[in-house]
């Protein structure tokens, strides 16, 4: 069912851990299937030198986060943005269909990483994903960052994966 | 490095006795049952021979053991064949929520052909309740289907409670007895059934082999056409090897029946002990009393299934899960959905299943492993 290169990055996972110090935080997570993931850089020179996160979920999530923070390590921040779901999924040899959402997942923490790093050096100041969302009438919720509606009970967008804080 | 096989309840190795045993319905004997010559007289004797061994195994007759290519197909044609026999007069089915898809999507399959079915929950143990049974039974219930034991957590089904209730009744009685076959008594006149299924195997007899006992007189409609074949209910020439395997296994599964449940008992205890010891936030899937004596279904919580099933096999043991993650929803079980088990254990579940040449060292050796293995995919949450 799943690649080598999938079964090896799952079974030795780089970069495993947090940041004390990080630069930029970003954290997404599936609600329906309960995958999580946080992702924590270090910038220097514009270059994105070192790269830690934190996941919980199956085989493909914790294979997928190996795989971002070894392609992201050492690329400058416009080179780290190009990272999509695609060319993760690519640099596995592949992922299930059905386990696709995993690697847009990684690519998507790890984006909301950099915004969060350029958010604070810009002096915007917005703390890691943790903008209030909208509510609306009673039962749902709007992303603020996709503005896609949610359940009420969501704790991440079903669009694009932000935490959703109350 | 050893494997561990705690799979059983997918499938077993064969056992050397039994490949023994269907050897020369390969070479010498290899002849078509249905030949005049001496070669297939050979092979229709030993078909005869296992058909009258089984059949004294169950307590049933000859003529009312059918060979099939595996439990899916008996369990089909014990449904399928019902309803159809049994066209213009009944047109209800009674099932349970915990059948084996080859159960269920048989009964959706009749559903499109304009079939009621009437799907049965079950507790948080995965026990059908009897009057639930009989409750749901109408003036046009054809059959009745409900497994002896559960193939995922192990209950096993109050069959022949169900079986004497409904004794009157002019109403089929069918029970999967795949995962329950060598644990416990399968008499048909015992649980008052009249059609029941079995798997060659999961008793350490081969793959593709299967039967249905078929009660005289049951009105069956074959799913298949061509040459009159194993009593004119399954045509197609016979798996003779396969036959003499399932035989085989079947006899000596029987013989052994209580002591490997003695000993394969002690060991599911053990694990289960050491398991609820040494891990915390978890929840044993079964029923307390009734269940097969081999099947331990846990669910870990905070913990991927897969994940925990792929980290064990890299270590030499083999279990499987209850339920898959697939398109960004977690996919449970339907067994431990109709369980109650919340979505977020139930995504952690695995099923141990043990077997004939498990050892207490087996078991240790898991135990050894399994904390720190559970521990380390819970570290990696990010909270």
């Amino acid at each position: 069912m799943y690649t080598e290169k999938v079964m090896e990055h799952f079974t030795h996972p780089r970069n495993v851990g947090t940041m004390d110090d990080a630069d930029g935080v970003g954290e997404v997570g599936n609600p329906v299937c309960g995958d999580m993931m946080t992702f924590y850089i270090k910038v220097k020179d514009d270059k994105l030198v070192d790269i830690k996160y934190q996941t919980f979920g199956c085989v493909a999530a914790i294979a997928v986060s190996s795989m971002v923070s070894e392609m992201a390590t050492g690329q400058t921040i416009e080179k780290a943005k190009a990272i999509s779901k695609k060319t993760v999924a690519e640099s596995l040899d592949g992922l299930p269909k059905e386990k696709m959402h995993c690697s847009n997942l990684g690519a998507q923490a790890l984006a909301l990483a950099i915004s969060n790093y350029e958010d604070k050096i810009s002096g915007r100041q917005k703390p890691a994903g943790k903008t209030s969302p909208r509510e609306t009438s009673g039962s749902e919720v709007v992303c603020p960052r996709c503005q896609a509606r949610n359940p009420a009970v969501a704790n991440f967008c079903m669009g694009c994966g932000e935490k959703i804080e109350r | 490095m050893e494997m561990i096989n705690l799979d059983h309840s997918a499938t077993t190795p064969v056992r050397e006795e039994v490949v023994e045993a269907m050897t020369p319905f390969f070479f010498e004997v290899f002849g078509n049952p249905s030949s005049l010559h001496s070669s297939g007289q050979g092979a229709s004797r030993a078909v005869e021979g296992c058909r009258k061994k089984v059949a004294g195994i169950l307590g049933a007759r000859s003529g009312e053991i059918i060979f099939t290519s595996g439990g899916t197909e008996a369990d089909n044609l014990a449904i399928q064949g019902a309803a159809h026999a049994a066209k213009g007069k009944g047109r209800h089915i009674i099932t349970s929520a915990i059948e084996h898809s080859a159960v269920l999507k048989c009964c959706r399959h009749l559903e499109q052909e304009g079939y009621d079915v009437t799907y049965l929950p079950v507790d948080e143990h995965a026990m059908v309740d009897v009057e639930s049974v009989i409750s749901a039974i109408r003036p046009d219930t054809l059959l009745i289907s409900i497994m002896l034991a559960n193939n995922e957590v192990g209950t096993i089904q109050p069959i022949g409670e169900i079986g004497k209730r409904i004794e009157t009744e002019n109403i089929l009685f069918h029970t999967d007895a795949v995962q329950a076959t060598g644990k416990i008594s399968l008499r048909p006149d015992d649980l008052g059934v009249d059609l029941l299924s079995i798997s060659g195997h999961k008793i350490y007899g081969p793959k593709g082999v299967g039967l249905l006992y078929i009660r005289r007189g049951t009105p069956i409609a074959p799913l298949m056409q061509g040459g009159g074949h194993e009593m004119g209910f399954r045509p197609g020439t016979e798996n003779v090897a396969g036959i003499v395997g399932l035989a085989k296994a079947l006899e000596l599964a029987e013989q052994e029946r209580d002591a490997f449940c003695r000993r394969i008992s002690r060991l599911r205890h053990m694990l289960k002990k050491g398991i609820a010891e040494s891990i915390a936030d978890i929840r044993i899937n079964e029923h307390p009393e009734h269940h097969l004596p081999h099947i331990l279904n846990v669910s870990f919580g905070s913990v991927d299934g897969e994940a925990l099933l792929l980290i064990l096999d890299t270590l030499g043991i083999w279990v499987s899960t209850g339920a898959a993650c697939a398109s960004g929803s977690s996919e449970a079980s339907h067994v431990l959905r109709a369980m109650n088990v919340p979505e977020k254990l139930a995504r952690g579940s695995i099923r141990f299943s043990l077997g004939r040449e498990n050892t207490e060292t087996d078991i240790r050796r898991v135990l050894m492993t399994l904390p720190d293995i559970v521990a380390g995919l819970r570290q990696s949450r990010a909270v």
